[in-house]
């Protein structure tokens, strides 16, 4: 622990540490580019300098530790002049085209070069000029600007794992470019342009939008996976221009998904904003009174038993707890938040939570994955393995299909039969397992969304037993800050961000009722008359004779079978309470209104129930919540996991198939309702998923390049 | 500075595969490194496949090299072309690299680039002849300044030239002759151009060499 003087204060830095964190620590803020605290240290651009005293020149506080006795100065004449003299260097190179410029009012040479530059330069020559390269539908590259400060190419070779982007050539001539001038196939790919300090790698789909000053920023979270990264929304009027991370220490880090960050765009496509009802077979535009009343009269003619509810992956838990109350009310069981199937829930709630968490992935040193692809189905779990491997020796093995992780693991097997093996203690990695001291396995939704799904959650809670994933065992604390009580080992991934909730909620089939399957069967021999679908597009069904009330924001397969349509808000335009994978409770903010005439989830539930006759007794959305955190106190703490206690096995044996897993995200780039409507997202499944090269949009903007430099 | 630009996909071999001498080369490189640090090896191997491939480097082959060090490709092309000695377009048979830094401008180098310019109407980085003979990049200091001007020639380093015998190396070498590597004026080494200046008073006694006993005194005293 290097006890030091910065700038006249004494502080301590853990061993290890350099002097720009221990200038941070006493708050002295030294200029820099290239340092970036996830990344690793580089020292490239020199904009760090400070005065070490009895040093014979100024050091880079990013790459110099700290050691026992010295004295930092950051302010200091020889410090400042260093420092402004690097800032000459950086900007002779650099154009001066911040008006047309998109990093503009939120880039860090910018606002660095008010403090820290020089009046006007003294470089009376030609500035160098770069021609822009391809990077994919996503990043667009001014690489004229770049300061070569390798924060992409650390981060897309740390961090993500493609180990594409690289400087080519040397001195002046340096450039930074992908191999060949590929597209950056990685799912946090976009991620680079927050890292870019300056405008050389900016948004493609933002370009030319909007200047930082005009956003309207509210914080929320996100619903395109199970992760719920914490998100800032950027609003102008009444459109979500663009998303950018906010900083989650256990959650998604600085980082979130290219689906994420740019499938907003489908926000304003396809999107519901009146209610319709089909008449003579056709959809037709109508009032809320006429919707509502069709829908409550279809409803008011039929038993419990002959409806049904699903709901969809991007519902709030506000919106689905209205629905199950009003579901209750008319004493309808049939009722399914899993729309794929997946055979979770239950009782014990940790047998249906990530409970390792995301952060405590950090600690295991051995992985199970079962019918899962991590890196489409949570790119930022993915990234939390790869951090994990990067970090020292682990084992990690798959069994599904044989994807690339962009981490080393054992592909073990395809289907059940090895995971039968490891439960029996017949295949090696059930040692492997076995001698870990914190071992984890990861159960996918491509293992459970089947037939067998139960037998095969319940092999997994066997292994998880068997192997000790589960005992609050020793765990060596020595390096870790953040303390681990109990090791649970035993995780689902889920691929929903409402099905945690659902699942919390019980928004299950009871009393004997039907789950989707049983919905879709009982359609098809005439028991279920009504279907109810929150959100629900993803239903392999069409429904058909069957009376279906379709509410949710986007007009796709659920709109299509539909007869009566309410417009619903999506998860930027409502106040919501969404539960992660983790079991993490964490509340979204709305951003912007619902367009025309959408309204909020629950308010339209409840405007249903008074229609129906079982008024559910909602007047704001502080009384949904209070009525549900009654009902089930998990979700009372927001931003926080209540630790899932372990209980007794299902103790149920199935029979096993032997059919190979399959994961359920064929597309990275279109999962939801919003992703499919989103043309950014069209664009890389072309890219990267249909692997089609864009040959004319490529050679034409070379083009373009080449006329602008030449 | 010159941006190294890569060949045309017309240009690029359709594959690039080691020769059994190129492979046992490269079998012998890779032992020099520990297991797991074959990455190290990345520039012999840039230079094996240069000089199997007629002293340039193909796409194909960075992505030979990289498969056989197992590290990544772009990783293989930014150490390809952040030195100057691997080229990435097909280049002549004979590669001249004249050296115009200061101390080779300073004795001359302008007569060797117009010398150059004149007898192959090379001027620009890369350029090569019609007849695909000669290729001409200019370079920066080669470490001969003693000797300058110099005009490195694939590996070899031709010395005190001027435009006349800049002129009759290319002559010789179109002819298909290799005239000898050093010094064009026949000067020994880097010795002065007029004989010894220095330690002049020594004798054959004093085990001086004997090439050294030959040599007349240019100046006394």
């Amino acid at each position: 622990m290097p006890r030091l003087m910065i700038d006249g204060i004494e502080t301590v830095v853990p061993q290890g540490a350099t002097v720009l964190q221990a200038c941070e620590s006493v708050g002295s803020e030294v200029p820099h580019f290239c340092f970036h605290s996830r990344l690793s240290i580089a020292g490239n651009c020199r904009m760090c300098l400070v005065e070490l005293e009895n040093g014979s020149k100024p050091i880079v506080a990013c790459a110099f530790p700290a050691e026992e006795g010295m004295v930092i100065q950051t302010k200091s004449d020889l410090a400042l002049k260093a420092q402004k003299s690097t800032m000459e260097f950086l900007l002779i190179n650099h154009p001066l085209d911040c008006p047309i410029c998109d990093q503009g009012g939120e880039c860090d040479l910018q606002d660095q070069a008010m403090g820290y530059g020089f009046h006007s330069s003294r470089y009376r020559d030609n500035k160098r000029a770069v021609t822009n390269k391809y990077m994919g539908p996503l990043i667009k590259t001014i690489m004229t600007r770049c300061i070569h400060c390798t924060r992409c190419v650390r981060f897309s070779t740390e961090i993500a794992g493609v180990k594409e982007m690289g400087m080519l050539n040397r001195g002046e001539g340096a450039e930074i470019t992908t191999y060949l001038e590929e597209a950056l196939n990685s799912e946090l790919s976009a991620n680079v342009i927050d890292l870019c300090p300056v405008g050389a790698l900016t948004s493609k789909p933002y370009a030319f939008v909007a200047r930082p000053w005009e956003l309207k920023k509210i914080n929320s979270i996100d619903v395109m996976d199970a992760v719920g990264s914490s998100i800032r929304i950027d609003t102008r009027g009444s459109d979500v221009l663009r998303i950018l991370p906010r900083l989650h220490e256990d959650v998604n880090e600085d980082w979130i998904s290219d689906k994420t960050r740019y499938a907003c765009d489908g926000l304003k496509q396809q999107r519901l904003d009146r209610p319709y009802v089909r008449k003579n077979g056709k959809l037709e535009s109508t009032s809320w009174s006429e919707a509502l009343t069709t829908a409550a009269l279809a409803i008011k003619n039929l038993q419990g038993r002959q409806m049904a509810a699903i709901v969809g992956d991007l519902v709030d838990a506000e919106s689905m707890y209205t629905l199950k109350r009003l579901m209750n009310n008319l004493e309808c069981p049939n009722i399914d938040c899993r729309q794929d199937g997946a055979k979770v829930g239950g009782n014990m709630r940790a047998a249906y939570l990530f409970n390792t968490t995301i952060a405590g992935i950090e600690y295991a040193d051995a992985i199970l994955m079962v019918g899962t692809n991590p890196r489409w189905e949570s790119a930022l779990i993915n990234a939390r393995i790869r951090k994990r491997w990067m970090a020292g020796p682990i084992d990690i093995a798959l069994i599904g299909k044989k994807v690339n992780l962009n981490y080393d693991y054992d592909h073990i097997g395809v289907g059940p039969k090895t995971l039968v093996e490891i439960m029996n203690g017949s295949h090696s990695f059930a040692n492997i397992l076995n001698n870990a001291k914190r071992p984890m396995i990861i159960v996918g939704m491509g293992a459970l969304a089947r037939s067998d799904g139960s037998a095969i959650l319940d092999t997994a809670l066997k292994i998880a037993s068997n192997t000790g994933m589960l005992n609050s065992g020793h765990i060596d604390n020595k390096k870790n800050s953040i303390p681990i009580k109990i090791w649970n080992g035993f995780n689902v991934l889920h691929t929903a961000a409402s099905r945690v909730a659902g699942l919390d909620m019980g928004f299950l089939p009871h009393n004997d009722g039907r789950d989707v399957a049983g919905i879709i069967e009982g359609v098809k021999s005439g028991t279920v008359k009504l279907v109810y679908l929150l959100g629900a597009d993803e239903v392999d069904s069409d429904f058909g004779d069957a009376f279906v009330i379709y509410q949710g924001h986007h007009g796709d397969r659920g709109a299509h079978i539909a007869d009566v349509i309410f417009p619903g808000a999506a998860y930027t335009e409502k106040d919501g309470i969404y539960v992660n994978t983790e079991g993490r409770i964490q509340m979204g903010i709305a951003a912007v209104f619902p367009p025309g005439q959408a309204r909020d989830d629950w308010k339209i539930l409840r405007a249903l129930s008074e229609r129906v006759g079982e008024t559910i007794p909602f007047s704001t959305l502080e009384c949904v919540r209070s009525a549900l955190c009654a009902e089930y106190p998990t979700f009372s703490t927001i931003d926080a996991i209540q630790p899932a206690k372990w209980g007794e096995m299902f103790g149920t044996s199935h029979v096993i198939t032997d059919i190979p897993f399959t994961y359920p995200i064929n597309n990275f780039y279109m999962t939801d309702v919003i992703s499919r409507a989103s043309r950014t997202m069209s664009e890389c499944t072309e890219a990267f998923v249909l692997q089609r090269h864009n040959s004319t949009c490529l050679s034409k903007e070379r083009q373009i390049d080449k006329s602008v430099v030449g | 500075m010159t941006i190294k630009e890569i060949a045309d996909d017309n240009l690029q071999p359709k594959s690039f595969e080691w020769t059994d001498e190129s492979q046992l080369m490269i079998d012998n490189t890779l032992k020099q490194y520990p297991v797991g640090r074959q990455a190290s090896a990345v520039i012999p191997l840039l230079n094996i496949a240069q000089r199997q491939n007629s002293n340039w480097l193909p796409i194909k082959a960075i992505e030979l090299i990289a498969d056989t060090l197992d590290m990544p490709r772009i990783r293989v092309l930014e150490v390809a072309t952040f030195y100057t000695m691997f080229n990435l377009i097909p280049v002549g048979k004979w590669f001249l690299q004249p050296c115009t830094t200061t101390p080779c401008w300073l004795r001359g180098s302008h007569e060797v680039m117009s010398c150059i310019k004149d007898k192959l109407g090379l001027f620009e980085d890369y350029a090569t002849t019609s007849d695909g003979q000669f290729t001409l990049l200019e370079v920066e200091c080669l470490g001969v300044c003693a000797n300058a001007p110099v005009l490195q020639i694939n590996d070899n380093v031709y010395e005190d030239l001027n435009y006349d015998l800049t002129a009759k190396l290319i002559q010789n070498l179109k002819n298909g002759e290799r005239p000898k590597y050093g010094s064009m004026s026949n000067r020994q080494g880097s010795m002065p151009k007029d004989g010894p200046t220095s330690l002049i008073s020594l004798k054959k006694s004093d085990g001086v060499p004997a090439w050294w006993a030959k040599k007349k005194p240019a100046a006394k005293g």
